[in-house]
């Protein structure tokens, strides 16, 4: 029978049926970072318990780390107590540490790609529910509690019930100035914040073909933003390309038997969808969020939606919405003053991000009125820009340069927004107080759009802007 | 592990409506910088209660209702759609518990805010719109009446009325079974967790 690779993988990694009527289901692959694991090491604890396969478990710190000081110990301390937290838990139950120190530190979604610990076929876990980022590889990928966390520490499994799986097809050719980020905000603002709930999404068509791996990681990042708890492109040559050569990838003679087993876990032709969407590349344009749910979102050339348009629910939201963003239904958000410019995050701090950025931004300078940061997503992420030279880009134009976390993102860190200030941000979440600031308000974009933002001082258009 | 069961949660109820609620607005990242869950109850919906100003805002977290249902140690609050959104922080579901709510009813919830909720012995069941919209107008209207959310036959009573309520079976099984946190279960399958590394060669390292 044909099968998804959803269901190929489920398949492989279920253990067994429990009395619930969930499947117990083998987690190969466990990532913790410093937020969201210490309780769980405390749960262990307190329980006796050890953790099952120290070496399927691999930590790295982001969230909190401070991105202007680079040597420790830090000034907060509480951040400094976090990371000594994980240092010391990883040391006692024989967990491999991404340290800050190493080089290798990073946002625990891009660590697990560049280290070639994300890998086709496989399931991973995380506490953290960016964790769909991985299914770019087609690896059954999604975020978990501080209490399953303890689960995958102690069993290296979990109690599940399988999704649903949803086809999103995205045929065709972005025009210019459209990018990836641009392609998950459409579908989200399409199928809605709540849309996926129950749902896997397999993105699909032959836009994602042509997608590069980390085109695609920041599509299958948002997928949670959609209400779909894991999202997953099936693996390719690009995919194998990717991975090959990297620390944790299968080497030598192992190496051809992987692709092949890789390649048997996507979904077969004619294999049936419990629901098919398509979408036309071609029709989408640069997208900009205008509310405070992802799915509050407009072309950056449409007017935002005048109250009457909606239904009575998304009123209700719409209006908290455009109360705190400080924005009229019915008006332009293009010309919006923008106060802080935020490049980074899971969704677009990668090296292609940094190098497109900075294509656009080289020999221009940002406006006077604009705070701008870039914070590489990892720190190997920020050795090739430098080794590139897209930091001095950067910091001629007037950015401040990083280091690696998820900073602005969420504001874990000194980090943050003041007041109400506008940040035209290429995070994922613009969540009312998201930022660090309660009133603070979140523009979301792709990077490019950023740096039209931090240059004109407004959310701007790209595409006029650069001329593209 | 022998843990109670959750077949019925009974207390007084609090509505705090809206669609979309996420997770950093039930509890802020500030709140994430800590190595222990045991002070969150105090934090549940800080930046919607406390304004910029400083000045206690009028939501139903601040009421005198909220206020008994912490005291009790036990209330059901009853939310909108997608409730829980966002974040996979448990950080959210423990400031709620911690807080005393003890079952969430609602119309729909997130799904990883609804697995760690129940993780917790923390029903969250859902009605349909049109009874969640009762039994919003039926909870403001009468504080002092105490709501039931019966698990084990599913149905939401408050005073005479009464709704049809949903939740996973796999939930309703491990809440009324005494069996809501997996870990013993999860621990039981050990050899068959072994079998399956075996099987899976980037596990067994092949
Ligand atoms: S960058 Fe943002 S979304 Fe990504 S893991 Fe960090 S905090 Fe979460």
């Amino acid at each position: 029978m044909a099968k998804t690779l959803f269901q190929k993988v489920w398949e492989a990694h279920t253990v067994r049926q429990l009395p619930n009527g969930q499947t117990q289901l083998f987690i190969g692959t466990h990532l913790i970072h410093e937020v969201t694991s210490p309780q769980a090491f405390g749960m262990l604890r307190d329980l006796g318990l050890k953790v099952k396969y120290p070496q399927r478990t691999f930590a790295t710190v982001d969230h909190i780390v401070p991105t202007n000081e680079l040597k420790e110990p830090y000034s907060d301390p509480i951040a400094q107590e976090m990371i000594e937290a994980l240092r010391k838990n990883t040391k006692d139950f024989g967990i491999r540490f991404f340290d800050t120190n190493t080089g290798t530190q990073g946002i625990v979604h891009m660590v697990g790609p560049e280290q070639g610990i994300t890998q086709p076929g496989t399931t991973i876990a995380c506490g953290d529910s960016h964790t769909a980022t991985h299914g770019a590889f087609g690896a059954i990928a999604f975020g978990i509690g501080t209490t399953q966390v303890r689960d995958v520490l102690a069993t290296q499994t979990l109690a599940l019930s399988p999704l649903k799986v949803r086809r999103i097809e995205v045929n065709g050719q972005l025009a210019p100035g459209v990018y990836a980020k641009d392609v998950i905000l459409h579908i989200i603002r399409v199928l809605g914040v709540n849309g996926g709930i129950g749902y896997a999404y397999e993105y699909a068509g032959s836009t994602f073909d042509n997608f590069s791996l980390e085109e695609r990681m920041t599509v299958c990042n948002m997928s949670i933003e959609g209400g779909a708890r894991c999202g997953y492109v099936n693996p390719d040559q690009k995919t194998f390309d990717y991975i090959k050569g990297k620390p944790y990838a299968p080497k030598a003679a192992d190496w051809d038997a992987a692709v092949a087993r890789w390649k048997s876990f996507a979904s077969d032709p004619g294999c049936a969808y419990d629901d098919v969407v398509k979408f036309d590349a071609a029709a989408i344009r640069p997208t900009v969020t205008w509310g405070i749910t992802p799915g509050q979102a407009v072309f950056i050339d449409e007017k935002m939606p005048a109250l009457e348009t909606l239904n009575a629910a998304d009123r209700a939201t719409a209006e908290d919405a455009y109360k705190h963003m400080k924005l009229s239904p019915d008006t332009a958000i293009k010309g919006t003053k923008v106060d802080v410019c935020f490049l980074g995050s899971c969704t677009n701090g990668r090296i292609s991000d940094l190098r497109e950025a900075a294509k656009y931004l080289k020999g221009r300078k940002v406006s006077p009125t604009v705070k701008a940061i870039v914070v590489p997503g990892s720190q190997l992420t920020a050795i090739q820009a430098v080794h590139e030279g897209l930091d001095k880009v950067f910091t001629e134009a007037g950015f401040e340069w990083r280091g690696a976390g998820c900073s602005m993102c969420l504001a874990m860190n000194p980090d943050k927004l003041v007041g109400d200030q506008l940040c035209a941000s290429s995070s994922n979440r613009n969540f009312k107080g998201r930022q660090g600031s309660q009133t603070g308000r979140t523009v979301l974009m792709s990077p490019i759009m950023v740096i039209a933002a931090a240059i004109t001082g407004q959310v701007a258009d790209a595409r006029e802007v650069f001329k593209v | 592990m022998s843990l109670a069961k959750v077949t019925q949660v009974k207390g007084l109820a609090l509505a705090v409506p809206g669609d979309d609620i996420d997770t950093d607005r039930i509890i802020p990242a500030r709140f994430l910088r800590c190595v222990t869950f045991d002070d969150l109850g105090q934090h549940a919906f800080r930046d919607e209660r406390t304004g910029p100003d400083g000045k206690e805002s009028n939501h139903p977290m601040n009421s005198p209702q909220a206020a008994r249902i912490a005291a009790a140690k036990k209330g059901v609050m009853v939310v909108g759609f997608n409730f829980g959104c966002g974040s996979s922080r448990e950080h959210a579901p423990q400031s709620i518990w911690r807080f005393g709510f003890t079952a969430l009813v609602g119309g729909s919830f997130a799904e990883i805010f609804f697995g760690n909720s129940t993780t917790l012995g923390v029903p969250c069941v859902t009605l349909s719109k049109d009874d969640l919209a009762e039994c919003d107008a039926f909870v403001r209207a009468h504080p002092d009446v105490e709501v039931t959310v019966d698990v084990e036959k599913l149905v939401v009573t408050a005073g005479a009325k009464s709704w049809k309520a949903s939740i996973a079976a796999s939930a309703r099984d491990g809440l009324i079974n005494g069996k809501w946190d997996p870990i013993a279960d999860l621990l039981d399958g050990a050899a068959a967790v072994d079998r399956t590394a075996g099987s899976l060669a980037y596990v067994a390292g092949k």
